[in-house]
């Protein structure tokens, strides 16, 4: 009896939460949790204030305003910067159609990106009509891109392929082709800030990622010369710093090549970033290889596919779908590792940062504002790449083994 | 007809094209030849480019002197010691800054975990506020943050800012009290000694003691505290205080007396910890994490005391999910450490890279740098999959 009105007891509905329970439970529910709660109440109010004071009313935001373009594209020719805008509008268009055929995660970006440029556009600052014009096209590009996906068109296969088109067409607009008189070359040297940081990080993962997958495929072979060669190349690269890599590749990889072979500055930190990057994809590729279980490959090989076939069509597909979380996260810390160009002298947001400090006297001292706001622009890819990448890994189910 | 089958698979008649181990073989013979060839010609292009330019391949310029200053050094340095010396410096720079990094990392990491972990909605959020910001963040922008904005904005010598007791920090550098051995210091440090060695024996021999008899022998409290309370004792004994306080002292430029430590070597530092001390956190959240609730329930169940839980049933199998991913921190952080580079601490790779410039011996000298930190990593990754293997077979 006397139990029936414990059980009683418990199954009565908690009275409805309130903001005092609420406070009672999650920060003075005994003694030390009170006294914890007010001490890092009381540091949090300090530290917020000096936060506020300090952004709003002491920092000199000057060269961080002065310098926008600088930051965005570096020293880029100012009458050929159509071109970069027209790579942003492909990217907003093509993000409309992905995130009709594919949806999910890819839905957060685009709605982020289409979300950013348009209050961008919409901001009440002194800027160029054009620049408005473009800022605001970019969502509209998404919503048209949105409609297309309805269409025939949008097929998972024909947005893959405009994915690729757009990364060579993205390489090309850049560069220029010579002879071309409305698509003069640019200079590498002119390319900086923002643009650099992002080209490097995407080239970088998109080369790296077919020699990952072969290193991987590579390491798990039969075959003992192969493999050995495969597994060296991996832990060598994976045992020194990036730095290390990056020096090789801009000072040591030049007295590696015959005389007359001479490799641009930017192409020779791509190339470092890449095999760097291709040891880790490798690691990652080899994690998604080893959770195919057994029985896919027996299966592949008793209806008669051969062993490249049974790679090609079972294991790989299924493999390359798992590891979509790993290479996200591998593309945020390539993001990041990306500032290491300007040890070996590359334009990025780093060396902009500091060549703008440098640019004016009355701007030496003003190395908080700057680095601070180099520091925000990372911030925010980098937490909504992860932020999303989360929602993929919980969208694919891949922690959930 | 089956005979006739198996008799065709089994025999040698299929032809060399199609037979897979043929096919193995020149696959391999083939991905050799391509290796070793693209070796061999980066090689051929290394010495051209080197006979050329007159530039020596050799390792014999690691005797001659090096002629350039280094900030700061463990061992005495000046410019007449040699390159190779200059070499040891850089390590010796890299492993002091890595060590004491992973030490505070660590600490740092464990606390941000259990405030994570805390139920103080308050802590919590400023656990996580501090590991997601970090995270995202590059080491590199962080660490341009500390030295360009926060170290190189301290103020100058006179006007140092003065921490609780007597640290001062400036533009100079962190002047802090050192402590120096007097003359009664080698006789105490036999205290520490025998303290050690005691503490570790009665550990083992009480631990056994209550292992064979299930008696309470309190193993961990009483090493404890014949490793704290025989120094302690020895401290009294022999007469004379065995450490003095050398206290920095503010001079009309400079500080004298007092251990010192550059802005630059702070600035790295910080960064590094603060850096890796946000990953180290999630690795011991998900570590703790990883135990099953039931393994608490059921300890609980048996009588043990809340710490009795932690310590005897949720640590050794959170150990064992945390060990690998924190080496891996540990062997980043170590790597991480080259970014010195951008601050002017001398380590490794910014010792490298001025011998480089000095002696023009880019491809020796960077050998050397990587063989270090392939050394480091090569022999971490084998003393941890040693580890891997003995805590795994405690499982079974």
């Amino acid at each position: 009896m006397s139990v029936n009105t414990t059980t009683a007891e418990e199954v009565r509905p908690p009275s409805p939460p309130g903001p005092i329970r609420w406070l009672k439970k999650n920060l003075f529910s005994n003694w030390y949790n009170s006294l914890l709660t007010v001490i890092s109440g009381v540091i949090v109010f300090f530290a917020l204030k000096a936060v506020i004071l300090w952004v709003f009313f002491e920092a000199n935001w000057d060269p961080v305003t002065h310098s926008l373009k600088l930051f965005a594209v570096g020293q880029y020719p100012p009458d050929q910067l159509w071109r970069v805008g027209t790579i942003v509008c492909m990217v907003s268009f093509l993000f409309g159609v992905s995130w009709k055929v594919w949806g999910g995660t890819v839905r957060t970006f685009a709605l982020a990106i289409a979300l950013v440029l348009g209050v961008a556009g919409l901001l009440p600052v002194s800027m160029g009509l054009g620049l408005r014009l473009w800022f605001l096209s970019n969502p509209l590009l998404t919503a048209i891109g949105y409609q297309v996906g309805r269409t025939p068109v949008g097929k998972s296969k024909w947005v893959a392929l405009g994915w690729v088109v757009s990364f060579f067409l993205t390489i090309i607009l850049l560069t220029g082709i010579e002879g071309l008189p409305w698509l003069p070359p640019v200079k590498s040297g002119l390319w900086g800030g923002l643009l650099l940081t992002f080209l490097l990080a995407m080239v970088g993962i998109a080369a790296s990622f077919p020699i990952g997958v072969a290193l991987a495929l590579g390491r798990q072979s039969s075959l003992p010369v192969v493999k050995a060669f495969c597994v060296l190349f991996i832990e060598l690269v994976r045992g020194v710093p990036l730095v290390t890599v990056l020096f090789m590749a801009s000072i040591i990889l030049p007295l590696f090549l015959p005389e007359d072979v001479r490799i641009d500055r930017v192409l020779r930190a791509m190339m470092g970033m890449t095999l760097f990057a291709a040891a880790y994809m490798a690691e990652n590729v080899r994690g998604g290889l080893q959770a195919i279980p057994k029985g896919q490959v027996e299966a592949a090989k008793a209806v008669g596919l051969n062993g490249f076939q049974t790679m090609a069509l079972i294991v790989l597909p299924q493999a390359l779908r798992l590891v979509i979380p790993a290479i996200v996260g591998q593309f945020i810390a390539l993001f990041m590792d990306t500032t290491l160009a300007v040890i070996v002298g590359l334009m990025e947001l780093l060396a902009v940062g500091r060549a703008v400090l440098e640019s004016n006297v009355e701007w030496k001292l003003l190395n908080m504002e700057v680095y601070i706001f180099i520091a925000a622009i990372f911030w925010i890819f980098n937490y909504s790449m992860s932020y999303a990448s989360r929602r993929l890994e919980a969208a694919l189910g891949v922690g959930k083994r | 007809m089956s005979q006739e089958h198996i008799q065709v698979i089994t025999s040698s008649n299929i032809p060399l094209w199609r037979d897979e181990r043929i096919i193995k073989g020149i696959v391999q013979v083939i991905s050799a030849i391509a290796v070793i060839g693209f070796v061999a010609f980066a090689i051929g292009n290394v010495i051209n480019a080197a006979h050329e330019r007159g530039l020596s391949l050799g390792y014999d310029f690691i005797n001659q002197s090096a002629g350039f200053p280094l900030a700061e050094s463990v061992i005495p340095y000046d410019e007449s010691k040699s390159f190779g010396y200059a070499f040891l410096v850089g390590v010796l720079n890299t492993l002091r800054a890595a060590l004491v990094g992973i030490v505070a990392a660590t600490l740092l990491g464990t606390l941000a975990a259990l405030a994570r972990l805390s139920t103080n909605w308050l802590v919590n959020k400023i656990a996580s506020v501090y590991i997601e910001t970090v995270r995202n963040i590059p080491l590199l922008v962080q660490l341009f943050i500390w030295y360009f904005a926060v170290f190189q904005g301290l103020p100058d010598v006179q006007e140092s800012i003065r921490w609780p007791g007597p640290i001062f920090l400036s533009k100079r550098g962190i002047y802090m009290p050192a402590p120096v051995p007097t003359g009664t210091f080698g006789a105490w440090m036999g205290f520490v000694i025998v303290g050690l060695v005691l503490a570790i024996v009665l550990r083992i021999v009480l631990g056994r003691y209550q292992l064979q008899t299930g008696r309470t022998t309190y193993p961990v409290a009483t090493a404890f505290a014949v490793f704290f309370g025989l120094p302690l004792l020895g401290w009294f004994i022999v007469g004379q205080s065995p450490l003095t306080v050398d206290l920095p002292v503010m001079g009309k430029f400079n500080f004298t007396g007092g251990l010192r430590l550059t802005i630059e070597y702070a600035a790295l530092l910080t960064g590094l910890v603060i850096y890796t001390g946000a990953f180290i956190a999630e690795v011991v959240r998900a570590g703790i994490l990883a135990v099953n609730r039931g393994q608490f329930e059921a300890a609980r169940a048996l009588g043990l005391s809340n710490m009795q839980v932690l310590r005897l049933v949720v640590f050794p199998q959170a150990m064992r999910v945390i060990i690998p991913p924190l080496i891996s921190q540990y062997l980043n952080l170590t790597k991480n450490s080259s970014l010195a580079v951008a601050v002017g601490y001398p380590d490794l790779f910014y010792v490298g890279r001025t011998i480089i410039n000095q002696a023009g011996r880019a491809v020796p000298v960077f050998s050397m740098v990587m063989g270090v930190y392939l050394f480091t990593s090569l022999t971490t990754s084998v003393l941890m999959n040693f580890y891997n293997r003995r805590v795994q077979l405690v499982e079974r």
